[in-house]
């Protein structure tokens, strides 16, 4: 995959528990300063992310899941998007948006880092969901890394 | 006992958060209640409490991700009082006021556009594969592009004002802390003239719609309401930032008018119903049976005098015309939400051109309280934020009255409306016909919870309920 320029999109609410995953995900990662890494931290996907997708040769999108099973997945997003609004814009409508748009067709990966405790007005990320944010922070650097590197 | 059926619904979406239908058939297959219920219970004013004053209008923002920026200003509004001011700086009053036109702007084009184009555009009934904004888009992929650019546009001013595009920090308790440089409002001012031209091309699409839709318009989820806003003070022209409140019955007779909206307890009571965890405001006056009311855009233009851009004031004068008198077609939400979208951008550009941005007194004080009520007009309509806070300025109390709430009997309304409409009755009900449901309470742009979709969450759910009280089919679809 030759990247030169790496989006990363962390996104969710870190009001609420463990919705803020994806955030804390792309702060980490923020802080690392990679090469070719852009870093950007969202409640959620809008339409306005696919002018940004379309500036950049690849996307990580990175998000809180439930009842994942795993620490974290890496996934490339696949299939033709069924709907779109404010609230429920995923990976596969903003890439797609961003072709239709833009004309890019950019590949996109989504990092679903496994979470158990949603939905309560908290701040802060369970023990489980803390333990798979270093896993996935490990997993990703090491990805971009080379990733960029076969540019 | 009524027969099952199989109904088809994809998607159910095009909602801001999480809700339900239920729509309750009786032996005949006829609709004998329909019902939006909110099945999220946020919380926010438990949790809130023990804050420190000065932290809250950052953390409010995250009750939502859609309009954290009106969340923001109304506990700011709220907090400008506890530190006893009621007159901020000219530069701090203008900065907010820039923040929230472009917050209104940018959330009335990503829904206009995005969310309900595609119903408008190809029709409620149309194909659900045909029913999104790639097929809106690769028919006018001009409409698409300006979309995106306009709700960039309004983002880059909230980022400007607020410091952030989330959790913005620029309304502190009594002012600001950030005015406009020169060189980033010369970016805005190369941008708002076209930004107008198209704002008024997207208010000609919806006024279009309605006036050629006007027979399906006015039978679609009509029904007489009192509605309610705040107001400016003194001439009640249309204020989105501050004013008074004003309620008008269904005929357009005042029910209060420039109330103090620090003394809106005193007009409104909330009731709370069973089977939603979403409180019923009322206006006391009326009592709870007939006190019901709306707001938001279409209440808005009935509310307002005139409004005081000329662009937008002459679309309401137009609006006001083709009502004759209030309007009450929830479709026509539409028409007023763009008329908002020119309105903003009118205020954005006349802002840009005020030097009270680049002033440099930004902060006020003023002798300490310990009550606040903030309010404002939120895109989706009128937001109460109401604080207390102690001597360690400790929040010890919060009461919120969101839009979404308020309009909620006005959305139970709509929807049994339209599900008497075009459910009752029929032989075999669709998605289609489900869709007239969903476009109903998409006219009132709902924010029914905000802000967690992790993978996996569903954000509307349709349930159909049979004579016998058993649930016959369901739909919704996860994110």
């Amino acid at each position: 995959m030759p990247v030169t320029r790496l989006l990363l999109i962390g996104y969710g609410n870190p009001g609420r528990g463990d919705d803020g995953l994806g955030p804390a995900l792309a702060e980490r990662m923020s802080g690392r300063n990679l090469p070719g890494l852009t870093v950007e931290i969202d409640y959620q996907l809008t339409v306005d992310h696919a002018a940004l997708i379309a500036t950049h040769d690849a996307v990580v999108f990175a998000d809180a899941a439930m009842e994942l099973g795993m620490p974290y997945r890496l996934t490339q997003v696949e299939g033709t998007p069924q709907a779109l609004g404010s609230h429920q814009v995923t990976p596969e409508a903003a890439l797609h948006l961003a072709w239709l748009l833009y004309g890019r067709s950019v590949p996109g990966w989504v990092l679903a880092i496994g979470g158990e405790a949603f939905g309560e007005v908290q701040e802060g990320l369970s023990a489980v969901a803390l333990s798979n944010l270093h896993l996935a922070e490990q997993f990703l650097a090491g990805w971009i890394r080379q990733a960029v590197r076969a540019a | 006992m009524a027969e099952t059926r199989l109904i088809e619904i994809s998607p159910v979406t095009r909602v801001e958060g999480h809700g339900k239908v239920t729509i309750h058939l009786d032996a005949e297959g006829r609709v004998d209640e329909a019902r939006l219920h909110i099945v999220e219970f946020r919380g926010f004013e438990r949790f809130i409490r023990g804050r420190l004053m000065w932290e809250v209008p950052v953390i409010v923002q995250r009750l939502c991700g859609i309009c954290p920026v009106s969340h923001h200003l109304a506990s700011a509004k709220a907090m400008d009082q506890i530190v006893g001011v009621d007159v901020l700086p000219p530069t701090a009053e203008k900065m907010r006021r820039l923040m929230h036109y472009g917050q209104v702007m940018q959330s009335h084009v990503l829904h206009f556009f995005h969310l309900s184009a595609p119903d408008l555009l190809f029709g409620f009934g149309a194909p659900a594969e045909k029913r999104n904004i790639f097929e809106v888009i690769r028919e006018n992929p001009t409409l698409g592009l300006r979309a995106v650019q306009m709700r960039k546009f309004g983002q880059e001013i909230i980022e400007a004002t607020a410091g952030k595009k989330i959790h913005g920090t620029g309304a502190i308790p009594g002012g600001i802390n950030r005015n406009l440089p020169v060189e980033v409002r010369d970016r805005f001012l190369g941008q708002v003239e076209e930004m107008l031209v198209w704002a008024q091309d997207a208010l000609a699409l919806a006024r279009g719609y309605v006036e050629s839709h006007a027979d399906m318009v006015a039978g679609f989820g009509t029904f007489p309401s009192s509605h309610m806003s705040l107001v400016r003070e003194g001439d009640g022209a249309l204020d989105l930032y501050h004013g008074r409140l004003r309620a008008l019955d269904a005929g357009g007779a005042p029910i209060f008018d420039m109330v103090d909206y620090r003394d809106y307890h005193k007009h409104l009571i909330e009731d709370v119903r069973s089977w939603s965890y979403m409180k019923f405001p009322f206006i006391r006056a009326l009592g709870a049976e007939d006190g019901w009311y709306r707001v938001g855009p279409l209440a808005r233009m009935n509310t307002a005098s005139f409004i005081d851009t000329p662009l937008a004031n002459a679309a309401h004068g137009a609006l006001r015309a083709f009502s004759g008198g209030l309007n009450h077609s929830t479709l026509a939400n539409h028409w007023a939400r763009m008329i908002e979208v020119v309105h903003c951008v009118e205020k954005i550009r006349e802002l840009l051109q005020d030097p009270d941005l680049q002033g440099s007194d930004l902060v006020a004080k003023g002798e300490r309280r310990f009550e606040g009520i903030g309010v404002i007009e939120a895109p989706r309509g009128n937001l109460i934020h109401h604080y207390r806070v102690d001597e360690n300025d400790q929040v010890t109390f919060c009461n919120l009255i969101v839009s979404t709430t308020h309009n909620n009997e006005g959305m139970n309304r709509a929807v049994k409306a339209v599900a008497v409409q075009h459910l009752s009755s029929q032989p075999k009900i669709t998605e289609g016909m489900l869709n007239h449901v969903e476009v109903a309470i998409r006219a009132y742009d709902p924010c029914l919870s905000c802000a967690t979709h992790a993978l996996g969450q569903m954000p509307l759910q349709v349930e159909i309920v049979d004579a016998a009280g058993a649930v016959i089919d369901r739909a919704g679809q996860c994110l």
